[in-house]
């Protein structure tokens, strides 16, 4: 069976492609984020995932408001960055894994989910910069299932809901036949808000409680509302969401292997944490 | 929780149902600037271009002056409307100083200290 090996929230902020694109990673105000990445990808360096199922959200390449899943799971050979219209540098292409897509699907909708399931789909930067600072020199050899979480228009899921869809994935992953070791990934965060006469929203303490809670007792963040994540962490906060869906697929003994917080990079309270999942 | 029930939050419209209907043909226009050649149909006629996507009289002129908080009141959504700001090279920290009536140098001074 496949194996959850651990567990990576990061944020996705744009700005961080251009700076990876500049080169800027000892630049004094990129350093205190990029300095995070290192232990993380030592890390991976000894777990080996073949596999990455990436929690996400679109912000507009491949979902428009014409057609807005709330749930998407990715069922495609390979998926393709493209321009989002801002001039990001293009990560290029990830491949795909339909075949246990399609596994997670028949697992979710048993589970009484009923996700867009996606044959074609472009992925964004909520996708491409985690993998990008995780494995700067490309994802050669990891497949890549991509999930997106509807986080641009409400009403929301909510947190439980998210939580709930995380745990059905790692069910589908547990009766996955394939000796493979997965990550999960839950990509966005933490707190911010890009609109209105709040923009510039960040609300440190929330993180960091989030933080914590999301090692040992994930359970303790799904009382929220996609409403009221908005009101606490920001209306782009809301992506917590992604990471909280992620932390549903662990079920073993969880414990925390590194973590960064740093605010801020561009708009954005930025963090990573690195959670490994061991066997009951 | 219905629309009725959600919390009301100073300084920002949570973009649901009634902003998706009200900024629709905004959002549309503003997506269709992950293609170049969008993006560059716009600037040379600006007009034209609002008028293909069927904007009304308050998202054109919203658009005309480069207002966010317009934007927004006429239904946009900053993740395509960042697509219109990113025409022009400006970041979310530009559109957060506008917003707020700041400087974009007080707009950065407020998130560095929020990290204090």
């Amino acid at each position: 069976m496949a194996q959850v090996i651990g567990y990576v929230g990061t944020s996705h902020i744009p700005a961080i492609g251009g700076a990876i694109a500049r080169n800027l990673q000892q630049d004094p105000y990129w350093k205190p984020f990029f300095d995070g990445f290192p232990a993380a990808r030592q890390w991976l360096s000894l777990s080996k995932p073949d596999v990455v199922v990436v929690f996400y959200n679109d912000h507009g390449l491949n979902f428009f408001l014409d057609k807005m899943p709330t749930f998407a799971v990715g069922a495609a050979n390979e998926y393709a960055n493209a321009d989002e219209g801002w001039g990001l540098p293009n990560f290029g292409t990830y491949h795909g894994y339909p075949e246990l897509s399609w596994h997670i699907i028949e697992q979710l909708v048993t589970d009484e989910f009923d996700p867009m399931t996606c044959q074609e789909m472009k992925v964004d930067h909520a996708f491409t910069i985690p993998l990008k600072l995780l494995w700067p020199e490309g994802t050669a050899g990891i497949r890549t299932i991509p999930i997106a979480i509807n986080t641009v228009q409400h009403p929301l899921p909510s947190a439980r809901r998210c939580y709930k869809l995380g745990q059905s994935v790692g069910r589908a992953l547990a009766s996955w036949p394939e000796k493979q070791n997965v990550l999960v990934l839950g990509t966005g965060g933490l707190s911010h808000q890009l609109d209105g006469q709040r923009a510039g929203f960040i609300n440190k303490s929330f993180d960091l409680m989030c933080l914590d809670k999301l090692v040992g007792h994930p359970e303790q963040l799904t009382g929220y509302s996609g409403a009221q994540l908005a009101e606490i962490a920001g209306t782009q906060g809301v992506e917590l969401l992604n990471w909280i869906a992620a932390r549903g697929a662990l079920d073993g003994q969880v414990r925390e292997v590194h973590r960064n917080y740093h605010i801020p990079i561009s708009n954005t309270a930025s963090a990573l944490l690195v959670l490994e999942n061991r066997p009951q | 929780m219905n629309a009725q029930a959600r919390p009301q939050i100073a300084g920002t419209t949570l973009f649901d149902g009634q902003q998706a209907m009200k900024g629709y043909a905004l959002n549309r226009m503003c997506y269709s600037f992950n293609e170049a050649d969008n993006r560059k149909s716009f600037v040379a006629d600006e007009d034209a271009y609002c008028a293909r996507y069927g904007l009304n009289q308050a998202q054109r002129n919203a658009i005309r002056h480069r207002n966010v908080l317009e934007l927004m009141a006429a239904g946009g959504n900053i993740y395509y409307l960042a697509k219109f700001a990113g025409i022009f090279g400006l970041s979310v920290q530009d559109l957060g100083a506008q917003q707020t009536g700041m400087t974009v140098e007080q707009f950065k001074a407020k998130l560095v200290q929020a990290g204090k």
